[in-house]
């Protein structure tokens, strides 16, 4: 029997009695950026294949959400900053061992894409819109003319958004849980789900939404089997990783991870999903909506559950 | 030039005099340690032995610290010393996430701190404020590429560990046993 303590009387804010230095401004983020990452993915993706007139929401309207999206994602980011007025350092250096320096700098990339996008669709969407100095005006024609450069730019860097999460969290190897390679491409597909169900509640085409909503219920099956994989892989892992499984099989996150994420987020959504196809008559928003919590859920007990699993102690 | 520390768990009593003399020459914030003692009890009484372990940043050969910095503010400095540029700390907490000995802290004035190796007595000639006080002298510290150092001497002669190596980070921190 080993009993490990401190003894010389260590309580460091944040640190002790577990790591508790992330809060809510990063699974917030997450979930923001994820839900950037696919609603962009999904309209360049699109609009490259032709579809811009059959799939108006996913090419033209859902981007307008991404902005914003982004901007409070970044300011949630900026809120998390301990050192606030220090923050244009990151933009000083691009550090290539580091997956947070290349978040910074994709970010600065996306953001003004995703502006522009959106942009070039607003006087379809308010047909009184005038921009009213020339020089716009003129970048508008010039955009609406290039929209196919602006598409591929989205699709490349909307994948590296939204893969970048999880290869980030995955980077700490002190963080058991979050150390395994699958977390990037698991937080890609489930941020193209959630910006997949994003879509089909700005939609009012019944084709555009029955569409994205076979795209989404294989997104659903394989996010599902990414997390059985994660699990699979911390149960034949080390005993830090067999720790850090428990967590979710038996430990303090078992049901908020389980109901939550597994069933109302991932399994209820499929259901509903694959009775519509059916013919059964499903509220569209219920699974969206179920989709987008479960997202933005799973982030958060990542981000908790992660800082609690250890090496030492 | 490579620093490290040698800390003999055989001579240390647990009077944590490393951990206030840190605390003093550092102008540690009131409620933070950049080092602490830990103590492990193994089997049950009465057949039970202890552990005692100073411990602290372990300046490590492949810091994660430095690997996930975004700014560059967590660097190598002289020796392998690890070290935080405060001003090019934007304290968003990745090296405090990457650290597998939980050796780094939030300072209240935003950026990361941690253990020095009290590089500003270490460039005078200097042992760390740590080393210096124990009483016990339990705590060795020098350069692991001069052979006519202590610290040689001393793992060459004694097994000793170091804490998590399966985390991969090669700490610079051995503890005798």
């Amino acid at each position: 029997m080993r009993e490990e303590i401190f003894v010389s009387g260590r309580n460091i804010p944040n640190i002790d009695p577990y790591l508790n230095i992330w809060h809510w401004q990063i699974p917030t983020y997450l979930f923001l950026g994820g839900l950037a990452a696919g609603i962009l993915f999904f309209a360049g993706l699109f609009f490259i294949m032709g579809k811009e007139k059959q799939m108006p929401a996913t090419v033209k309207w859902a981007p307008m959400i991404v902005p914003f999206a982004l901007v409070l994602g970044l300011f949630a980011l900026f809120l998390d900053l301990k050192h606030k007025l220090y923050f244009w350092q990151l933009y000083t250096t691009v550090r290539f061992t580091s997956p947070m320096s290349w978040g910074a700098w994709v970010l600065m990339a996306i953001t003004p894409v995703s502006f522009i996008w959106a942009a070039s669709y607003l006087r379809e969407a308010l047909p009184k819109w005038d921009w009213k100095l020339k020089m716009l005006k003129d970048f508008e024609k010039w955009v609406i003319r290039n929209r196919i450069i602006f598409a591929w730019a989205m699709v490349i860097l909307a994948v590296i958004l939204g893969i970048y999460t999880g290869i980030l969290l995955s980077a700490f190897n002190a963080r058991p849980l979050w150390n395994t390679s699958i977390l990037g491409p698991l937080f890609l597909v489930s941020g193209m789900s959630t910006g997949a169900a994003a879509i089909i509640l700005t939609s009012r085409s019944h084709e555009e939404r029955r569409i994205i909503g076979k795209i989404d219920l294989l997104l659903i099956v394989i996010e599902l089997f990414f997390i059985i994989h994660m699990i699979m892989g911390f149960l034949a892992g080390s005993e830090v990783q067999l720790a850090a499984a428990h967590l979710f099989l038996g430990g303090q996150f078992t049901v908020s991870f389980w109901v939550f994420v597994i069933i109302l987020g991932l399994l209820f959504p499929a259901l509903l999903e694959i009775l519509e196809l059916f013919g059964l008559k499903v509220p569209i928003v219920l699974p969206a909506i179920l989709i987008l919590l479960g997202g933005f859920i799973f982030r958060f007990i990542m981000v908790e559950a992660g800082q609690i699993t250890r090496y030492l102690y | 030039m490579r620093y490290a520390m040698a800390i003999d768990t055989k001579k240390c009593v647990g009077c944590s005099d490393c951990v206030v003399a840190c605390q003093t020459e550092n102008n540690v914030p009131i409620g933070f340690c950049r080092d602490w003692v830990t103590e492990t009890v193994d089997g049950t009484y009465p057949n039970v032995t202890i552990e005692l372990r100073s411990e602290r940043c372990n300046h490590c050969d492949n810091a994660p610290c430095v690997r996930c910095c975004p700014t560059g503010a967590s660097h190598f400095e002289d020796g392998g010393i690890v070290l935080v540029t405060a001003h090019k700390c934007i304290g968003c907490g990745a090296c405090i996430q990457s650290c597998p000995y939980e050796a780094r802290y939030s300072h209240p004035d935003g950026y990361v701190d941690k253990c020095t190796f009290c590089i500003h007595r270490v460039r005078k000639g200097e042992d760390p404020a740590c080393v210096s006080v124990c009483p016990t002298h339990c705590m060795y510290f020098g350069d692991l590429d001069d052979p006519n150092s202590e610290i040689v001497n001393v793992l060459r002669n004694r097994k000793f560990k170091s804490l998590a190596p399966e985390a991969g980070t090669s700490p610079q921190i051995f503890y005798l046993v």
